[in-house]
């Protein structure tokens, strides 16, 4: 209305008019939805679906449930994955070999060592090359570093996820001091790049090794901290005893791997089935367990941690001085093959699916990521379960969104 | 003084509760919980604001008082501001009858230390404190947010559950003093030297459980969790509202803290107050023994803070119902047998101790066996290839 | 999928030079061989008739590469007759300038046997392919995320969408004509600038092609 002046009449009247018919449709609106439908009150019983996520604070990464519930009961439960999809299958189209390896840090961003270690053995099996025994076993001493610091991890956010506050700060002071390791030997922390197609970027520096030993030493009377507060613990049992329980053929009907699978009762790790690097020569037991609930795989988690300790003791003792990296070629153009070699990851069955088309760069790199394939099993282990036990599952599975994402 | 009589002297003690109470937590308690949530935790709690970190409570009150203070949309305005209030009139109400210790005499002024002795005082503290319910119940109602509203009613649920021991333990704490004046309470315990904490242990446990679980702390602090769906009664809250929200449940525990102390305790009663040995415990004033006994059970609501993890709704509900309660009812009807064995005198009360003192240690030494025995097949992994573990 | 192997630049010669080369190995050249033979992909061809296309052995692994339709029957054969109950995964290749396109690549692992076997299929630009995920039940996911980075669809997936990108994207990812620099989703990322549903067409110049 760009003219000021007052309505005439008319104008006051089709005014008048319009807002009354607008009213009638209102009501004839109203009315035309059946009378059964009635705003539901609330003291009947209905199903909600709640958004969890993708923010929130038990947060393992950006994860988005959305949650059917009766109540506080889970009717059903469907992951919303992809907030941290980076597109880094497609990236390593688009670089050489030996670029690739920082993208494998940042799957697995807890576990860095571990995606460099399944990268660099795939392209080692293309190629066919053979690893000198000292880097052999410094890889396997930084992989079990690497499991020491992603449980720990897992420890301390699955203890806050159900109240217990104190071991949190346990678990990352021992994690402090791997990470200290780990920025000493490759100048990172976290995203670590540290191994290479054939061996190893650096050598370790004097005194690395006096200092692992006394941290591996030092570590199983701090393990024992840590299950002092939580293992027998009657609320911790109460949280997690019967909670998501999964049969180990169930898991291996849902291609679940890792500390899920082996605290369902199958003993299954691939450093015993298929051994890599050396592997076959350590003497470390597989922690296994038969109910399959949450409480058991909290207990196999730490006691694999345990078993790392031993391992990484082992490792220890057998370095020798000598090369750190088998002869690779300077351009790595592998043959026209494709292969597909995985580890045992903390987390589970990791492994890359590689297809070489005799260039420098891969034709196609694919990651099988544990967190990936484990989540596929949430809704099967939530149905059921009250929505708090659902953060205790998120929890036990163990899930890196960057792995889940690529 | 003629002016100060003693209704001046009530209205004097009133308002130093008041003011000192609700001081004492924001820069005494709050400071000392992550001070040493921090300690057990291996990290230094807040240590930057003042010496020491002292101020720490001044920052958080100007934080507090400055933050804009949110309205939800269509919220119930009356009744969203009521309920911090309601939240916190009945905790610092409840302070009106614990006795904090013996008649004082300052210069020419003689007076107790306490605002009132009411004949009724455990009732009215247990009616008090159930009015703190409605704080909560109306906060979530208010907030026009259905998950605020569902905490709100969890929260109550488990209040009210556990207001049911929490009174049944203390009626066996009542038969035997046969007086429901807390004054009267602390006197009976110096008369029979005995503090009732050795005849009513079950009692007393019952009691400080319980009142963990009222004042939704750790274990118990499901409706009011971080990490759970929903963030309790408390999520539409901010600003002073939320500082009164959280003033209540301080206060709350202190009262619980007091509660326990006076009845359980022995009040402003140092150990052993007859036995020559000890006479040098004297040293310490009878106020400040209550202080020294409340900040044990304070510091053991930050203890369990840090320790536990925290119960699902259901397991705490099935715990107040399905345990505490029957033992409670359990507990009167040993108490009651005890003081009906031995009509008259007391002695039934020392025998009882003696067997409750008997029982926990035995137990405790059990339990300790127990664990010890069953160390290595509790612990091991099955593995197939037999190495040990560790 | 040429089966010669090129000739790394520096082909190395195990040296008779000194010290220092002698500690180095020479990467073994992996040979491929053919596996027609082999007890696995026998038993596969005795009990789906028509499927096995071919099969070849690499680096100790078997790959067999089966007819597109004859997948779910080969995947119900191996799990049932040979023990391979898990399902490692399923990906695809996306080979742009051959017919069929694409490849579509199952990994399964037998526990009694200790080892995994490679099953491809081969797939058209448009064409479907059975899902094994009644099968498997882990083929669940994997092949909702190959559907959603190559465009391949699964018959009989009780729940084919999109996983790791976003409703609304248009575009498989992964396939090669995706430039890996993105493309403008339109409407999913810009609902003010595109109607619903509404995109750059394919013959966009915003639209890149990785070459």
């Amino acid at each position: 209305m760009s003219d000021d002046r007052p309505l005439t009449e008319a104008e006051k009247a089709q005014a008048a008019k319009a807002a009354e018919d607008l009213k009638a449709a209102a009501l004839a609106a109203a009315e035309s939805v059946p009378v059964s439908v009635h705003p539901p009150t609330l003291f009947e019983v209905q199903e909600m679906e709640l958004n969890f996520g993708p923010q929130h604070p038990s947060t393992h990464g950006v994860l988005r449930l959305v949650i059917r519930v009766d109540g506080e009961r889970i009717l059903e439960t469907k992951p919303d994955v992809g907030y941290l999809h980076r597109g880094t299958e497609k990236l390593f189209e688009t670089e050489t070999y030996p670029m690739g390896i920082p993208h494998t840090d940042r799957l697995d961003y807890v576990a860095a060592a571990t995606n460099n270690h399944a990268y660099c053995l795939t392209i080692e099996k293309l190629l066919g090359v053979e690893i000198p025994r000292r880097a052999q076993l410094i890889r396997i001493i930084l992989d079990e570093l690497q499991r020491l610091s992603s449980h720990l991890v897992w420890l301390g956010t699955s203890g806050i996820d159900l109240g217990a506050v104190t071991p949190f700060w346990y678990a990352f002071r021992e994690r402090e001091q791997i990470l200290d390791f780990f920025e000493e030997y490759c100048g990172a922390r976290l995203t670590l790049n540290c191994m290479r197609i054939g061996g190893l970027p650096f050598d370790l520096t004097p005194g690395w090794v006096e200092r692992l030993i006394e941290f591996v030493d030092d570590l199983p009377s701090r393990i024992d901290d840590y299950e002092q507060l939580l293992t027998e613990n009657r609320i911790w049992k109460k949280r997690t005893v019967g909670v998501g329980v999964i049969s180990g053929e169930e898991c291996i009907e849902w291609g679940v791997t890792g500390p899920v699978l082996r605290g369902s009762g199958v003993e299954w790790d691939l450093r015993r089935a298929q051994p890599y690097e050396c592997y076959e020569e350590l003497d470390f037991a597989i922690p296994t367990r038969v109910n399959g609930d949450t409480y058991d795989r909290y207990i196999v988690r730490v006691q694999e941690m345990r078993q790392s300790a031993r391992i990484i003791k082992q490792c220890i003792d057998r370095l020798e001085p000598g090369e750190i990296r088998g002869k690779v070629p300077r351009v790595i153009k592998p043959p026209v093959e494709e292969t597909y070699a995985s580890i045992e990851s903390p987390k589970g069955e990791l492994g890359f699916y590689c297809v070489s088309n005799g260039t420098n760069r891969p034709y196609r790199m694919h990651v099988r990521p544990p967190s990936f394939i484990n989540l596929q099993a949430l809704p099967r282990l939530a149905k059921g379960h009250l929505v708090s036990d659902l953060v205790a599952l998120i929890g036990t599975i163990d899930i890196v969104l960057g792995e889940v994402d690529r | 003084m003629k002016v100060l009589t003693p209704t001046v002297l009530t209205y004097v003690k009133v308002v130093l509760l008041v003011a000192v109470v609700p001081a004492i937590i924001g820069f005494i308690i709050v400071l000392a919980e992550r001070r040493l949530m921090g300690f057990m935790q291996v990290r230094l709690g807040p240590n930057r604001v003042g010496p020491k970190g002292l101020l720490q409570g001044v920052a958080d009150l100007v934080k507090l008082v400055t933050k804009e203070d949110i309205t939800p949309a269509r919220a119930e305005r009356a009744v969203y501001f009521l309920a911090p209030v309601l939240s916190v009139i009945p905790a610092l109400t409840a302070l009106a009858v614990i006795p904090f210790g013996p008649a004082i005499r300052i210069g020419k002024v003689k007076t107790p230390l306490w605002v009132t002795d009411v004949n009724i005082g455990l009732l009215f503290l247990l009616a008090i404190t159930s009015i703190g319910v409605y704080g909560i119940i109306l906060g979530g109602w208010a907030s026009n947010n259905k998950y605020s509203l569902l905490g709100g009613l969890r929260s109550a649920a488990q209040l009210v559950s556990y207001e049911v021991p929490m009174g049944l333990a203390l009626v066996s704490v009542l038969l035997m003093t046969r007086s429901l004046s807390m004054v009267e309470i602390v006197q009976r315990q110096e008369r029979l030297h005995l503090w009732f904490v050795f005849p009513g242990l079950l009692a007393f446990f019952l009691y400080f459980v319980s009142g963990v679980a009222e004042t939704n702390r750790n274990p118990f602090d499901l409706p009011e969790a971080e990490s759970e769906l929903v963030s309790g009664f408390n999520t539409e809250y901010s600003g002073i509202k939320f500082a009164f929200f959280f003033l209540g449940e301080y206060a709350a525990m202190i009262v619980i803290s007091c509660v326990a102390v006076t009845v359980f305790l022995g009040g402003w009663l140092p150990p052993f107050p007859h036995v020559a040995a000890f006479k040098f415990l004297g040293v310490i004033p009878p106020f400040g023994w209550f202080l020294i006994k409340t900040g044990l059970f304070l510091f053991c609501y930050i203890w369990f803070r840090s320790t536990f993890p925290r119960y699902r709704f259901d397991q705490l509900m099935a715990l107040g119902w399905k345990w505490m309660i029957p033992i409670a009812l359990a507990n009167i009807v040993i108490v009651a047998l005890a003081i009906l064995a031995t009509p008259g005198r007391s002695n039934g009360l020392f025998v009882l101790s003696y067997v409750f003192g008997a029982l926990f240690i035995l137990m405790f030494l059990l339990a300790k066996l127990r664990q010890k025995l069953t160390r290595r097949e509790r612990l091991a992994a099955v593995p197939a290839s037999a190495s040990e573990t560790s | 999928m040429a089966d010669e192997t090129t000739q790394p630049p520096e082909a190395a010669k195990p040296s008779p030079s000194p010290a220092a080369a002698a500690h180095k190995p020479a990467p073994k050249k992996v040979e491929a061989t053919d596996a027609s033979a082999h007890p696995w992909v026998e038993s596969i061809r005795s009990a789906v008739p028509d499927s096995v296309v071919s099969a070849k052995e690499f680096a100790k692994q078997v790959t067999v590469v089966v007819h597109r339709n004859r997948i779910a029957e080969v995947a119900h054969h191996l799990k049932d007759a040979e023990d391979f109950r898990y399902c490692v995964d399923v990906t695809a290749v996306d080979w742009r300038d051959r017919q069929p396109r694409f490849d579509v690549v199952y990994h399964f692992y037998s526990f009694s046997k200790n080892d995994r076997i490679r099953v491809k299929c081969a797939v058209a630009d448009g064409e479907e392919v059975p899902s094994i995920s009644e099968v498997f039940l882990a083929a669940n996911w994997p092949e909702r995320e190959t559907w959603d980075m190559f465009g391949i669809r699964f018959a009989g997936h009780p729940d084919l969408r999109r996983i790791l990108t976003w409703d609304g994207f248009h575009g498989h990812p992964l396939r090669k004509d995706f430039p890996v620099e993105g493309i403008d989703t339109g409407a999913a990322i810009y609902p003010e600038e595109w109607p619903e549903g509404g995109g750059p067409a394919p013959g966009d110049p915003n639209r890149k092609v990785v070459s």
